[in-house]
Parts: C-alpha cells; sequence; structure tokens
C-alpha cells in the first residue's frame, strides 16, 4: 500500500529493491545511472554540472567548474564565513554548527551569495552593456519595497574597503579567464575591469568573479548561489578544525577592545554612597 | 584610500549597546541586566535589546501574543516539520531548532511575508495621509503584479489567530490603531474584488505598524517565533524509533523527468 504523500522530481529517479520499497536497487540524475554509470565514469564537477543543468556538460564547463572550485575553496581566515566557522571551532562546537555559521555569514550582501545572486541578476539586464552596468549597479534594487535583506550599501560585486584589485583575484581571474568562452562574461569583465573600477572608486571583488564564471556557465541565479555557498565549504571546514585544534587561549577574544560610550558604571542601590 | 577606513575599527568597536564585564556586570543599553532589567520577562527584555528602550508592557504583551499564537505542536508545518526530521535522526536540540528556525525567513510563510506586510501598511499609511484612497493603493500595488501578503493564505481560507490576536489587541489597548483599520479596509476591498480572505500576517503587520516598529525591529523580533512549536516536535520525533518520522518509499518520488539513457564514454 503506497503512501498518501508523495514528492514530486524532474530529474531524480529510483527504483526500489523487491524486497523492501524504502531502499533504493538504482537511482537515476536525469536518466543516467548514479550507481551504475555516473560514478565509475564521470568526475565529481561533470555530476554537478549534470545534476544542476540537466544535459552532460561539455569538458570546457567542467574545467571552468573546477577552476572556479579552486578558487574558491578557501579564502583564508580573513574572509567572514570562515572566520564564522572558525568562531565555531575553536570553542568545540559541532562541525555542521561551524558549517551553519560559514553558510549564514558566507550568505550576505558583502561578499556573500546575496552579493552573487544580485550580480547574476544584474548579468541577466544589462548583459555587455558597459554604460548599462554603470546605472544599475548604483541602485540595483528591484523594486522601493522593504524585504528580509537590506539595501545594497556598495555597488555589487565590488569591494568598498579596497583600493586596487588584490593580486590574488586579478590571478584568479586571469586564470578563470584562460578557460572560459571568448566572448563570454568573465572575457567581458576582464576587458571593462579597469573602467568600472574606476568609476566606482574601488575594485571588483570575487563575487564579481564568481558571478561571470558561473554565468559563463549557464547557470542561473539561484542555481549560482548554492554553487557559490558550497564551494566555499572547504576552507571553513579546514579552518574550523585547525582552531578547534589551536584551542581557545590562541583565539583573540574582543572583550578590551569593547569601548562603552555611555557606560553607567557598577551598578548602585539608591541611597548608596559613592 | 578607502582601506584606511579599516585601520580605525580593527581593535576598536566604540558602542552604545552594552558589554558583558565578565565576572563583574554586564550593561545593556545603560542598564545593568542583573539589577535594572532581572524584572523583566524574557521577551520584554528581548524587545528592550532590539529597541533599546522600554516600549512598555502592553506592547510586550501583545508581541508575546504574536508568540503564543504561533506555536504550533504540529510538524506538518514546514519548520517544525525541520525540527522534527532533526529529532527522527538524532541530531542536536540546537542544530534542529537552528535549522527549523533558519526556514522560517520564508517566501510564503514566516519573515517575508511579515516584512512586506509592515512595509505595505507604512506605505498604505502615507498613500492616505497624502490624501489618496486605500482601495486605489491596493489596486495599484496589484497592477504592479505585487502579492498582497497578509491576504490570500496558501492552505487555509481562514486563520484561526486572527479572533484571538484581535481580542489581545483590545486587552492591551492597540485596537484603534490607524494602520489596524487600514488593515480591515483592505480586506473589505480584496475580498469583494479578488475573493481573497485575511491571515494573521495582516493583522500582526498592522498592529505593527501601530506599534511603530521598522521592519528590520519587526524581522528580529519575530526571528524566534516559531521555536516553542518546534521544540516539541523534535522532543517527540526523537523519542520515536529513529529514522521512523514520516519515512519515504522510493516509489513516493514521483519521477517526471527524461527517460533512462546510456552514458557513453
Amino acid at each position: 500500500m503506497p503512501s498518501d504523500y508523495v514528492y514530486h522530481s524532474n530529474f531524480w529517479l529510483e527504483e526500489p529493491e523487491e524486497s523492501n520499497p524504502f531502499a533504493a536497487k538504482a537511482c537515476y540524475c536525469h536518466g543516467y545511472d548514479v550507481y551504475g554509470q555516473i560514478i565509475a565514469r564521470a568526475g565529481w564537477f561533470e555530476y554537478l554540472l549534470l545534476m544542476f543543468k540537466g544535459d552532460r556538460p561539455e569538458p570546457a564547463h567542467v574545467v571552468l567548474l573546477e577552476k572556479l572550485a579552486l578558487v574558491l575553496a578557501n579564502a583564508g581566515p580573513k574572509e567572514a564565513s570562515i572566520r564564522a566557522a572558525m568562531n565555531g571551532g575553536v570553542a568545540g562546537t559541532n562541525h555542521s554548527s561551524a558549517l551553519m555559521a560559514a553558510l549564514a555569514v558566507g550568505s550576505g550582501l558583502y561578499g556573500g551569495s546575496q552579493e552573487l545572486e544580485i550580480c547574476m541578476r544584474l548579468w541577466q539586464e544589462c548583459g555587455q552593456d558597459v554604460e548599462k552596468w554603470k546605472t544599475r549597479l548604483q541602485s540595483p534594487e528591484e523594486d522601493e519595497r522593504a524585504d528580509i535583506w537590506p539595501a545594497m550599501e556598495h555597488p555589487p560585486g565590488f569591494d568598498p574597503n579596497g583600493d586596487q584589485i588584490p593580486t590574488t583575484l586579478l590571478q584568479s581571474l586571469e586564470l578563470l579567464v584562460q578557460f572560459s568562452p571568448e566572448s563570454g562574461a568573465l572575457a567581458w569583465l576582464s576587458r571593462n575591469r579597469s573602467d568600472l573600477e574606476e568609476f566606482f572608486g574601488c575594485p571588483i571583488s570575487i563575487s564579481a568573479v564568481a558571478a561571470a564564471t558561473l554565468v559563463d556557465l549557464g547557470l542561473d541565479k539561484d542555481q549560482g548561489s548554492m554553487l557559490y555557498l558550497m564551494l566555499r565549504l572547504p576552507g571553513a571546514a579546514v579552518h574550523a578544525l585547525e582552531q578547534r585544534k589551536m584551542g581557545w587561549k590562541k583565539f583573540p577574544f574582543y572583550s578590551p577592545a569593547i569601548e562603552l560610550e555611555d557606560d553607567p558604571g557598577p551598578y548602585k542601590k539608591a541611597g548608596e554612597e559613592e | 584610500m578607502n582601506h584606511e577606513r579599516l585601520y580605525e575599527t580593527e581593535s576598536q568597536l566604540v558602542t552604545r549597546i552594552g558589554k558583558a564585564f565578565l565576572t563583574e556586570r554586564v550593561v545593556m543599553h545603560g542598564k545593568d541586566l542583573h539589577h535594572e532589567l532581572d524584572h523583566l520577562e524574557w521577551l520584554h527584555l528581548y524587545l528592550f535589546a532590539i529597541l533599546g528602550r522600554d516600549p512598555g508592557k502592553n506592547v510586550a504583551n501583545m508581541l508575546n501574543c504574536y508568540w503564543v499564537g504561533s506555536s504550533y505542536p504540529d510538524p506538518s508545518i514546514w519548520p517544525n516539520h525541520v525540527a522534527a526530521l532533526a529529532g527522527s535522526v538524532r541530531t542536536t536540540p540546537s542544530l534542529g531548532m537552528m535549522a527549523g528556525l533558519s526556514i522560517s525567513e520564508a517566501s510564503i510563510y514566516g519573515r517575508r511575508p511579515e516584512v512586506r506586510a509592515l512595509d505595505f501598511f507604512y506605505r498604505a499609511g502615507k498613500w492616505c495621509e497624502e490624501g489618496g484612497k486605500v482601495e486605489e493603493f491596493v489596486d495599484n500595488e496589484k497592477a504592479l503584479g505585487r502579492i498582497l501578503f497578509g491576504y490570500g493564505r496558501p492552505l487555509a481560507k481562514t486563520d484561526e489567530r486572527i479572533a484571538f490576536t484581535l481580542d489581545k489587541a483590545k486587552e492591551y489597548g492597540f485596537s484603534d490603531g490607524r494602520h489596524l483599520k487600514i488593515a480591515f479596509e483592505v480586506f473589505e476591498h480584496v475580498n469583494s474584488v479578488y475573493g481573497y480572505s485575511m491571515n494573521v500576517a495582516a493583522i500582526h503587520a498592522a498592529l505593527a505598524a501601530d506599534m511603530g516598529f521598522s521592519c528590520e525591529e519587526y524581522q528580529l523580533l519575530l526571528s524566534p517565533g516559531f521555536v516553542t512549536g518546534m521544540a516539541p516536535c523534535f522532543k517527540d520525533a526523537k523519542a520515536r524509533p529513529e529514522g521512523s518520522f514520516f519515512p519515504i518509499r522510493c516509489e513516493s518520488i514521483v519521477y517526471h523527468g527524461v527517460g533512462k539513457r546510456n552514458w557513453e564514454d
């Protein structure tokens, strides 16, 4: 007797064992036998793109995604999502808690997946029209209503606290361009970067580079956002583990740095003398 | 140089929110936590922490009703379902409840409709203040293709929380606010023109506008709102055999995709 409650999927099929309807004998992803063929024959990034896009990717896309994954794998402890994971790790928290912290803090409008989503949305709107980009980057909101996400405070894809593009990001961009289509988003970004940076008075950030790469991979903003969140987790994990071993005594505790402007001082009961 | 502003806050944070002088005392918005705020109920303190001022007992009591009125110990509700799954697979209470809370920031229930609805009432209030009719405002929103959050409900035609909330609004002195009045005017219009019902998000948001919360304050206030329903869902699923919470058989995943194909090397 099957259940009254069913889930629907356009890409995932499971066939049950004859002896147990809850155990799968075979699973198919977009029609391909996962355990019979994909795992044996595909690479990790090929499978990822198949899952997200629905068809076997062309080899150039597989390489480009792998290069992006390498670029994103570890942004280092300065980056907010990794720092969040380290705050979990150092206190001996659950590993999943550390990664949840990384995902939450890595979701923001300043350097996070929400900024990347906006960049990818603007790619749909502006394409390769640099003047359009200059206009939309100044007011990227869809409309004037308040939302659970606050308004952007800087042009999405740019670092308002930066001066010039950091060498590491420039290396990443130049490398990714080599694996991207000639007339694609990355190539356009690379050609127009200086003009845009001069216009906004600050350099592009990793969000712009990742967004252009994901556009070149033919992904939409939701797919791009999910991949961006996932691909930045390795660094968060390893830094969290490292701090767990390093111990809390070596980890910053900012209490002395916090200055209370209006400290009332120790509490005195009514009538109590100074 | 843009980066130079970062030097200022690299090792210094000047604030008025408060500070934990560990081993000594804790200050919150200029008050001693353990001596001057100790009389507050937890939710009242939460309000004070967010607003930086005490909005008074009636506001705290009114907000308490939002929480009480949405505390459904029912694992069919999606955030609760996540908490129950967490219990069923034997993860920890914090992980289960935080996962449930994080998906409470949804588009079809929870935080987004609440924030959008509050913003709607502030904009509608301004429109009326400037001499416009609320019906026109609503029709303009509809013409822009916008969802009227708080009107219509995904799974039910009526909302059992409305009468409860309105009773409490009367008890705590919020039943005559102008935004609440607008909420009913909007309902009458959308009900007659579009056949929409009203759900509690509209009432909550209109009352929140009358209480004067900003959208950010409102979002922060309501963020832990569903947690009371989640805790029993977690605990109940945890008490049952592991993996037994509405298990899914292979055939319950109904496939609509392409046919089987061969992976050619």
